[in-house]
């Protein structure tokens, strides 16, 4: 079987990301670019799931520009074996990502998408479940734990109140919670090797879409800070505070 | 044109987040419905005492005991024609549900709306709650799902909507399958609602230690949560994470213990009313969120907080 894994390129995760001076958008000049913490956590679960000998290829994906390149090296020095750029240089929402990517798997055929359950820049949430919505096939999101089987696979969810256990048919669509596995690092040879594998570019208009881009942002603020509050020297006067100071106690 | 808004219950209770989503949808200035899915009548008799709100879309079967995005979907499908706003909490239920309908009705829904602006201009946190968008959709419909804390609760009792039965739409072969779940049990209260929580972090040193934890939560009639290190180290269940990537939470009294403070947790509790902070490391950033700070190792610092309250 084929393993589709879309890859987001966003900031690093140590990186506080501010506005910028006019407050239209953030500021990512000079912030240093990584891929998605749970994409990572996707193309990982493929990975193994390929080593463990349940498929045969993984397919990594990424929808942006150029620079899209990089988190795509990364992905196949981790152990992808080609991937595919859908290049645009406008601004893309998970609603046209899902759209991207349904015209990808059409051509794809994966009996399985893994990918992140949501991008830690805009925390939307979305583009796995609509993917799955797009293409009336079914979908476990935030997984913990994935059991392949011949036309199915299992799936543990970590939802609200605990977790949850899905059985759902293939091809489906799994996105990635963080308990799923720890990923590996690219070794060296890795990385050497990754130069040589194919990248195939698309350009966005060759799949014959348009961006709509039907919610626009319009400010970008920093939230407002708390004061920083004071340091007490007992337990004793820890209390004190809470009954009388903030009375959230009693 | 009506918002509808998605309950969500445990096919015994109406959740409290539900109850938020209803007082965000109240703000879109237009009638309010709900939606309810469950394999008994008792929650749309429950949903339909709801203050302020209009009808209640019910839909009854046995496939509906578990909240299945696909059979969910096919519901609120079968009624969207009527309506311009689709509103559900951003749990994970409505996370995984929400999208689905976007898709199939293409519009580009807004995740964890804090305000409503207007009625196409909305306010969200993105990257960690480091930022703060504002953004304005060009969309005749809109989907939200809106972050629980930010809202207040509509009251659950006095309202009189009218209940509307209607026919469960055909689902297409079933490919969705519940199995099992593993829910966590607890007396105290609920994470999201609780007016105070207590939550460990790397800093406890053992899933065994979160007994100090809970003896004070006891005492406080608190919840108990933990740091992303803390659940990943196992010390405490996946459904404890506050943060980011967790829930969010915005009690009165939020006291973090052993938690150095990353943006990523930061991200689902620096809306608390208080913020107390237990940590041996006087430099831990924690503390420039919190409004009382106290130095010094939790394990002496616990069992007399515990002795104290
Ligand atoms: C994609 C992604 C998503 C994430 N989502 C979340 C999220 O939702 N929620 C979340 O919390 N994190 C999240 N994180 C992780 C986050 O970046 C931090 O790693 C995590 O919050 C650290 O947890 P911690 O504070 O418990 O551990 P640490 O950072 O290791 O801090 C432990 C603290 O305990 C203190 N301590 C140790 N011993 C004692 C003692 N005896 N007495 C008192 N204090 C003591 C130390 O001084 C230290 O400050 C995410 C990270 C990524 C990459
Ligand atoms: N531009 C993109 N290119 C490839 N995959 C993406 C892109 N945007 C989102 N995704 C995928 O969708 C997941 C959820 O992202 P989001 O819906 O933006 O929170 C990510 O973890 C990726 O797997």
């Amino acid at each position: 079987m084929k393993i589709l894994v879309p890859i987001k390129r966003v900031n690093d995760y140590n990186v506080k990301v501010r506005p910028n001076q006019s407050n239209t958008d953030v500021d990512l000049t000079n912030v240093k670019m990584a891929v998605n913490p749970f994409c990572e956590i996707a193309l990982e679960e493929a990975i193994r799931i390929k080593e463990a000998g349940n498929a045969e290829e993984v397919v990594a994906v990424s929808v942006g520009s150029e620079k899209n390149q990089e988190q795509l090296r990364t992905a196949l020095a981790l152990g992808a074996d080609r991937a595919i750029l859908i290049k645009t240089e406008v601004e893309v929402q998970p609603l046209d990502v899902a759209k991207i990517l349904v015209k990808i798997f059409e051509k794809e055929n994966p009996k399985l998408v893994l990918m992140g359950k949501q991008g830690i820049d805009g925390d939307h949430n979305q583009t796995g479940q609509m993917l799955g919505a797009m293409l009336s096939i079914p979908q476990a999101t935030f997984a913990s734990k994935v059991e392949i089987n011949a036309d199915s696979v299992n799936v543990t969810r970590e939802i609200d109140g605990g977790l949850e256990t899905l059985s759902v048919e293939l091809p489906a669509i799994v996105t990635t919670d963080l308990r799923l596995n720890e990923p590996r690092y690219a070794s060296l040879p890795n990385i050497m090797k990754a130069k040589r594998k194919p990248i195939d570019e698309i350009n966005l208009e060759e799949l014959g879409l348009s961006i709509e881009q039907k919610v626009k942002t319009v400010k970008v603020e920093s939230p407002s800070e708390r004061e920083e509050g004071i340091k007490v020297d007992s337990v004793d006067a820890l209390l004190d505070k809470l009954r009388n100071e903030a009375k959230v106690i009693e | 044109m009506r918002t509808l808004v998605i309950v969500e219950h445990d096919n015994e209770n109406i959740s409290s987040s539900t109850l938020c989503a209803v007082s965000a949808a109240q703000k879109l200035g237009q009638d309010v419905d709900l939606l309810v899915a469950s394999s008994a009548n008792h929650i749309a008799e429950k949903a339909q005492q709801i203050m302020g709100i209009s009808k209640v879309l019910n839909f009854v079967g046995d496939n509906f005991k578990n909240e299945i995005a696909e059979d969910l979907t096919a519901c609120i499908l079968a009624v969207s024609k009527d309506y311009n706003f689709f509103v559900a909490s951003s749990s994970t239920t409505g996370k995984n549900l929400m999208p689905r309908i976007s898709a199939l009705l293409d519009i580009q829904q807004i995740s964890e709306v804090i305000e409503i602006v207007s009625n196409n201009t909305f306010k969200k946190p993105i990257y960690a709650g480091a930022c703060i968008a504002t953004v304005e959709s060009q969309q005749e419909k809109n989907i939200i799902t809106v972050r629980t804390t930010a809202f207040e609760k509509a009251v659950p009792e006095g309202g009189s909507g009218q209940i509307e039965n209607i026919d469960i739409p055909e689902v297409e072969s079933r490919k969705s399958v519940f199995v099992g779940n593993e829910l966590t049990v607890s007396d105290r209260p609920e994470l999201t609602s609780a007016d105070i929580v207590i939550s460990g972090g790397r800093g406890m040193q053992d899933g065994n230690n979160f007994a100090l934890l809970d003896s004070v939560a006891n005492k406080l009639n608190a919840a108990v949560g933990a740091s992303r290190a803390a659940v990943d180290s196992g010390f405490a269940p996946n459904d404890y994470q506050v943060g980011q990537t967790g829930k969010s939470v915005a009690p009165n009294l939020y006291i973090a213990v052993g938690i150095s403070g990353a943006i990523q947790h930061l991200a689902g509790m620096k809306d608390s009313k208080t913020i107390v902070a237990i940590n041996k490391d006087e430099e831990a950033p924690i503390f420039k969120v919190a409004d009382y700070g106290l130095v010094g190792d939790l394990f002496e610092v616990l069992p007399e907080l515990e002795s104290k309250i």
